[in-house]
């Protein structure tokens, strides 16, 4: 298997503050993994850098070999490879929920428009949401307005798909369905790369989970082993206050 | 609806007898309100209110569009677009800030006095852009406004997409930008209708220079009163249009079906 995506030595500081110091990361084609650690210890930040949507202090990022944070690159061309879910769904308030799917598909990829709609229809109705196509995001609900964002960021066919806790917004009651959603996302070999609080899930679904803290991984390995039998004292303590709150 | 009407209709009348009652009003109603002056001027006050229109209605067009130009401009990001960013600021600093009354004399008066060779503008036109040009300058933050009040992160799901700069604003921030300030830039316009009549200062007749000069021939001042009506009446439509888009856009969003 050869990478994908690979960090090198990323480094992101805001202003005097460094949030990243110097991650190395290589995730494979076909690759799910799991980004975990406390809030504040990066993972959003990491994504953000990897979908080039902060710009590294230092460090770099390649996609299928080509180093995406020179400064030279066309920087919207690398964006439309990725396909990013945010934890607040951010879907276009002033479309409907085909036109939010459709919107990158026509305009950056510059497909057919009958071609787009009918593979959109088809996303919404496996998400089982085909029925509302034509409502706007404020009469769904979080749980249906995140799976509707998760189809817009499958909809254009990212190389990778980048996923920022995306059940973190959605009351306990909805989180099930999307989180379902991306199981079945993951089982279709896509590369996939999360942040998540959901350990269990994780544990479940992905095929490496690493563990950030203080801005750098700190232990990576298979979920059997990160989030069964750590080596880092600083995971084990980080497991053992989740496992506190429940929600191991 | 039938009760608004009739409870709308009392008040109204309510009102008029207050006023009718009044120990001056006889005198009053025939220098306000006479019909016969107000039937013999009309057609010579919208004859003036002619040139207010198309005053108003070239500016209607103009304004918005260098407006959202020049706000566009003030929200380029990047240190390279710095020295755009001082130009918008520089606009919208310097021609908010001067009154229009010394605009329509500095280009009214001052570009005719520059005697460019075949370039000699009519006053309707320099009137028309002394007027456009500090409208601008208020739509210009109108439209910044609503483009600042687009959550930052609406954009970045945008450029998530891969959409571009250009591609972000047209198809993500504005068309929320432009729904969020659509009762203030109707607001603007309603200023605009009455302050185009200013251009009158360059020696054209508008509506009130109109009723004016009628008034000093009758001394009689219904000729302001039908002004006044006239420009009530034109302002109405445009209020009533924002409250309709308004209110369509609402429903929209909040329709399950669309």
């Amino acid at each position: 298997m050869s990478d994908l995506l690979e960090a090198r030595r990323l480094v992101k500081a805001y202003g005097a503050t460094p949030v990243l110091r110097g991650v190395d990361l290589s995730i494979a084609e076909g690759e799910v993994v799991a980004l975990v650690g406390a809030s504040g210890s990066g993972k959003s930040t990491l994504l953000r850098c990897l979908a080039l949507l902060e710009p590294v202090t230092d460090g770099q990022v390649f996609l299928d070999g080509e180093d995406i944070t020179d400064p030279d690159i066309d920087a919207d061309r690398i964006r439309a490879r990725f396909g990013v879910v945010f934890q607040s769904f951010n879907l276009f308030p002033h479309l409907t929920v085909l036109q939010n799917i459709c919107l990158a598909p026509r305009r950056v990829h510059r497909r057919d428009r009958v071609e787009v709609q009918a593979r959109a229809m088809e996303l919404l109705d496996r998400i089982g949401l085909a029925d509302r196509a034509g409502s706007y995001p404020d009469r769904l609900s979080g749980g249906q307005q995140q799976r509707v964002a998760i189809a817009r960021a499958v909809a254009v066919e990212p190389r990778v798909l980048v996923l920022d806790e995306v059940t973190s917004a959605l009351d306990p009651m909805l989180v099930a369905d999307v989180l379902g959603l991306v199981r079945e996302l993951a089982t279709q070999r896509r590369t996939i790369v999360m942040a998540t609080h959901e350990l269990g899930f994780a544990r479940q679904v992905a095929d490496r989970v690493c563990m950030l803290a203080a801005g750098v991984i700190i232990e990576s390995g298979p979920p059997s082993q990160v989030l069964v039998d750590p080596v880092d004292a600083r995971t084990r303590a980080f497991l053992g206050r989740v496992a506190q709150s429940g929600r191991l | 609806m039938v009760t608004a009407l009739v409870s709308t209709t009392l008040f109204v009348v309510l009102i008029g007898l207050a006023v009718t009652q009044a120990p001056g009003w006889d005198r009053t109603s025939r220098t306000f309100f006479s019909v016969s002056v107000a039937v013999d001027v009309l057609p010579v006050v919208l004859q003036g209110l002619w040139l207010n229109i198309r005053v108003l209605a070239i500016a209607a067009i103009l304004v918005p569009t260098i407006g959202l130009g020049i706000a566009l401009l003030r929200t380029l990001p990047g240190p390279v677009f710095l020295p755009v960013r001082l130009f918008a600021i520089g606009y919208v600093d310097v021609f908010r800030g001067l009154p229009l009354l010394l605009m329509l004399y500095l280009i009214g008066f001052g570009i005719p006095a520059l005697r460019f060779e075949g370039f000699d503008p009519s006053a309707f036109w320099l009137g028309t852009a002394a007027v456009t040009i500090t409208y601008s300058a208020y739509v210009a933050e109108v439209f910044r406004a609503g483009i600042e009040s687009v959550h930052p992160s609406q954009r970045l799901a945008a450029r998530s997409l891969g959409l571009s700069y250009p591609q972000t604003m047209g198809r993500v921030v504005l068309p929320q930008a432009i729904r969020n300030v659509t009762p203030a830039l109707l607001n603007d316009l309603v200023a605009l209708q009455k302050d185009v009549g200013l251009i009158s200062i360059l020696g054209l007749y508008d509506a009130i220079r109109r009723a004016q000069i009628e008034v000093a021939t009758t001394f009689n001042f219904t000729p302001y009163v039908v002004a006044g009506l006239l420009f009530v009446l034109l302002s109405v439509p445009t209020g009533r249009f924002a409250d309709a888009v308004n209110l369509r856009a609402a429903r929209r969003q909040q329709a399950g079906v669309a």
